[in-house]
């Protein structure tokens, strides 16, 4: 057996810290990954304000499992306990109200700042050839974020906690045939109990967190594979400086990421700093004020609606009729709504990546997509009632909730930027300004 | 692209704008105007009257079951104080939940209903809709229990602070059109004085619905305050962390 | 040309500015830390179920002993009797310590008898071996304890003696004399243990 070791590289630093680093690299790939990842990673150097979100979903990624970890201490995933306990964590443990609502409001930004980073992938075609698998790594953080956030909403054994649990696994019970026992396998009861907490518990703090883990790892390796994309939409890799063999347009990750992502990360604490002391339950959003209140499997609250990162697909949901007889057509519209998706890739036959040399079709298709979205997220949010009825004398819909026919219509939006993207992106007719062969800086 | 960014941030604005206007309360259930309760956390004097008025008024029948009697002390009151004039239990310790004497069973059989839990009722139902609501019995024949509340149709709780209200009554003061019907307008007219005068009472329901605001989250106060210090910490930080940045992007052409 | 040109670099300035930086990071991380390890020292309901205990002693017949439960820890209370004290000063020689110097009790405690009366004895009854509870002998030279057995407490986890007074005896596994939780008397009748009685 050889006893040969790796050459000793130059010590990065001076002093006993730059021997340890040589001892380790000897032994362990220390200095490649460095360099892999961070201080050989050449990033185009025309990021902009887009570019913060995807370290900021890391960061909140690390502070959901560190508050989670210390909520675990003092939490009892059990029907009778459950609700006591996140009372006890909020007044009789020692800075447990701030590690509980920095849990909470962290659960919301970090939402906010996947649909930023989503949005981002979206205008600058960050998704496309080679992209395609770390997009779809991504789709599969986005809905194991979506399933994280759901099982982790029952467990503080609130009202909203208990029907909006019961709502959403009622929709497992509109699949045909099988759906009422799955429903019921799913809570382990006839219905929502001691067994489904103890379950969702399981699923929230160890399940889904390992799934999501892993999907990050694969997510950051698969883009420091093909390389990050950019607000141009060029490819810098196909102009190589011969004398150093790295992007003519690429910069180091570290120093010079690290230090502009520093900033973003300080003004994200401001932001979550001032949700977290100032306003933790966000006028109800972030805490649902019926959540104060202990799950009472008797008594539905006046106005339920899910937390708002849900409520564009809940909008979706209430705005299908049921259809020869099942509900299942709206849950079918809301999971077609997030699993499109993962096919995006393959449906963009534009010339060029990025918005900004994108011609005026897409650029509309992009905006009216942008719009239906939000207003999709405020209707779930308020009752179908919120606008009013449409007049009786309006023949076929005269007298439905008008909101409920809004819905209709921005879902078939939000379905039409899909389905016709092959068809418009093609058809489109080009931006005055064509894609340049560098990036702008 | 500074076209698509300013549509862009026009639609961000007009989303941020319609969330902010949804009523994202839940309580409530009809459309009834509340008053504003006007609380003052800050303002330990209330706190302690109101803790006074909750202690003999409510602790009866409702529990606050998460409170701490210990955690009185954050009002401004010593032990001592807490002990001789708030703990009518001798049988209480200091560190004991709030909890009331009445018997969950007794409760269901002698009321019909046990009577929820106060310690989060500030939080669930909000502060104005507290001081409204405490405010708006009046007597009801029809109801089992003679009274009924403006905010609360069909109310189980009978009004327990009439000695110091007094007694009110639904009248019938002209008509409105709403949706092509025409409405009742009513209003509450005092039938037999109470022992206060109506700012009297008013401010009595202020000091007691501050309390039950401070009883639903303890914390508050404090959590302000420790706010403020990061908020400033981060400012420095941003500048500090802007600094850096500028530094190392001059190399950046 | 490459993106990075690198010749206006002050790499002093940069270093000062990058330990600045460092600095104020590992400020703000080091107060992060403070809650989160503090959200693990007792809870104010572990504080609530660790406050003083009442232990009525009007009952308490001479030689008996009662254990009370404080903080999740047995406490003894014993009435001494007169000879059980009388013997206490002829243990010295068998002692580890007796005048209790490297032990912990109150103050009011720290004298021969270890206990602010003479015939009242409160001591907590964990050996401070390995945290077994000893068990009462007060029968004077049993068959297995020996015939200079004086009457105290025997550990029945690795056989570390103490007299009547809690003090150790001289080569045993147990290094200290058996820990005094601070009490105070409420009338002739009643002892309260609390160890975060202040003067204790």
């Amino acid at each position: 057996m050889s006893n040969t070791i790796k050459q000793p590289i130059e010590p990065p630093i001076s002093g006993p810290a730059g021997k340890l680093i040589v001892w380790v690299d000897q032994r362990f790939p220390l200095m490649s990954l460095w360099n892999e990842h961070l201080a050989q990673y050449y990033a185009p150097k025309n990021f902009n304000f887009w570019y913060y979100f995807g370290s900021l979903a890391m960061l909140v990624l690390v502070m959901q499992i560190v508050t989670g970890i210390f909520l675990t201490m003092n939490y009892k995933p059990d029907a009778k306990t459950a609700f006591a306990s996140v009372e006890y964590i909020m007044r009789d443990v020692s800075f447990g109200w701030l590690i509980r609502y920095m849990h909470s409001t962290g659960a919301s930004m970090f939402f906010l700042v996947v649909y930023l980073h989503m949005m981002r992938g979206l205008m600058y075609g960050s998704y496309r050839k080679p992209r395609e698998l770390l997009w779809i790594f991504g789709c599969m953080i986005y809905l194991a974020l979506m399933a994280e956030a759901f099982f982790g909403y029952l467990l503080p054994w609130g009202q909203m906690s208990y029907w909006g649990a019961q709502v959403i696994i009622n929709l497992f019970a509109a699949v045909p045939i099988i759906g009422e026992d799955l429903a019921i396998w799913i809570r382990g009861d006839f219905n929502i109990g001691d067994a489904t907490l103890n379950r969702f518990f399981a699923f929230h703090v160890i399940a889904l967190p390992l799934v999501l883990l892993g999907l990050v790892a694969a997510h950051i390796m698969a883009l420091h594979e093909v390389g990050s994309n950019n607000p141009d939409g060029v490819e810098i890799k196909k102009d190589i400086d011969p004398k150093t063999g790295t992007p003519r347009d690429g910069i180091p990750f570290h120093p010079y990421y690290t230090v502009k992502d520093v900033v973003g990360v300080v003004v994200f604490l401001a932001i979550f700093s001032a949700i977290v002391f100032f306003a933790p339950e966000m006028g109800g959003y972030f805490l649902e004020k019926p959540n104060f209140q202990q799950a009472d499997p008797l008594q539905t609250p006046a106005h339920i609606a899910p937390v708002w990162y849900f409520t564009p697909f809940y909008a979706m949901l209430r705005a299908v009729p049921s259809f020869m007889g099942s509900q299942f057509w709206g849950v079918a519209v809301m999971g077609a709504a997030t699993l499109i998706l993962f096919v995006l890739p393959w449906l963009d036959r534009g010339k060029v990546r990025s918005v900004r040399y994108r011609g005026p079709l897409y650029k509309r298709f992009l905006a009216s997509f942008v719009v239906s979205f939000l207003i999709l997220g405020y209707l779930g949010v308020v009752p179908t009632t919120v606008w009013g009825q449409i007049p009786p004398a309006i023949p076929v819909i005269g007298g439905v909730d008008t909101a409920t026919i809004v819905s209709r219509i921005l879902t078939a939006v939000y379905f039409a930027f899909f389905l016709l993207m092959p068809w418009y992106t093609k058809k489109d007719i080009p931006n005055e300004k064509p894609e340049p062969t560098r990036v702008t800086y | 692209m500074k076209t698509m960014n300013r549509s862009l941030f026009a639609t961000l604005c007009l989303a941020v704008g319609l969330l902010a206007s949804a009523p994202a309360t839940a309580a409530g259930g009809a459309d009834v105007h509340l008053d504003a309760a006007n609380i003052n956390l800050y303002d330990q004097a209330s706190l302690q009257r109101g803790a006074r008025a909750f202690i003999t008024n409510c602790l009866n029948c409702h529990s606050a079951q998460f409170m701490r009697w210990g955690h009185l002390t954050q009002i401004g009151l010593t032990e001592d104080q807490i002990k001789a004039n708030l703990m009518f239990n001798p049988d209480a310790k200091f560190g004991d939940y709030m909890t009331t004497a009445l018997d969950p069973k007794d409760a269901q059989s002698w009321l019909g209903k046990v009577p929820p839990d106060l310690t989060l009722a500030a939080r669930v139902r909000g502060s104005d809709w507290l001081y409204t609501y405490l405010r708006s019995y009046y007597v009801d024949p029809a109801s089992p229990s003679g009274w009924n509340n403006e905010v609360f149709p069909n109310v189980g709780m009978p009004h327990v602070l009439h000695d110091l209200q007094g007694a009110y009554s639904k009248v019938v003061v002209g008509e409105r059109e709403v949706h092509g019907k025409k409405e009742p307008v009513t209003k509450l007219a005092l039938d037999r004085k109470g022992t206060m005068s109506p700012q009297e009472y008013d401010a009595y329901v202020r000091d007691l619905v501050n309390y039950m605001t401070f009883m639903g989250e303890p914390v508050r106060a404090k959590r302000i305050q420790i706010g403020i210090v990061v908020l400033l910490f981060l400012v420095v930080a941003f500048f500090a962390a802007l600094v850096v940045k500028k530094e190392y992007w001059k190399d950046v052409k | 040309m490459s993106a990075i040109v690198l010749n206006e670099v002050d790499p002093k300035k940069r270093r000062m500015l990058v330990i600045g930086g460092c600095a104020l990071g590992a400020v703000a991380g080091a107060t992060v830390a403070v809650p989160f390890v503090g959200s693990m020292f007792p809870s104010e309901r572990a504080k609530a179920a660790g406050a003083a205990v009442e232990v009525p002693i009007d009952k308490l017949e001479p030689g008996q002993l009662i254990t009370v439960e404080y903080r999740g820890a047995p406490h003894w209370v014993i009435r001494r009797t007169p000879e059980m004290v009388a013997q206490l000063a002829k243990n010295d020689a068998l002692l580890a310590d007796p005048a209790s110097e490297g032990s912990k009790q109150p103050a009011s405690a720290k004298n021969p008898n270890r206990s602010t009366k003479p015939e009242i004895f409160v001591v907590k009854g964990v050996c401070t071996h390995l945290g077994c509870s000893p068990t009462y002998r007060k029968e004077i030279a049993p068959a297995d304890l020996g015939a200079d057995w004086p009457g105290g407490f025997f550990c029945p986890c690795h056989q570390s003696k103490f007299d009547m007074a809690g003090r150790v005896f001289k080569g045993m596994p147990a290094p200290k004399n058996l820990e005094i939780t601070a009490y105070r008397f409420e009338g002739d009748n009643t002892i309260v243990i609390d160890a975060d009685a202040k003067g204790a």
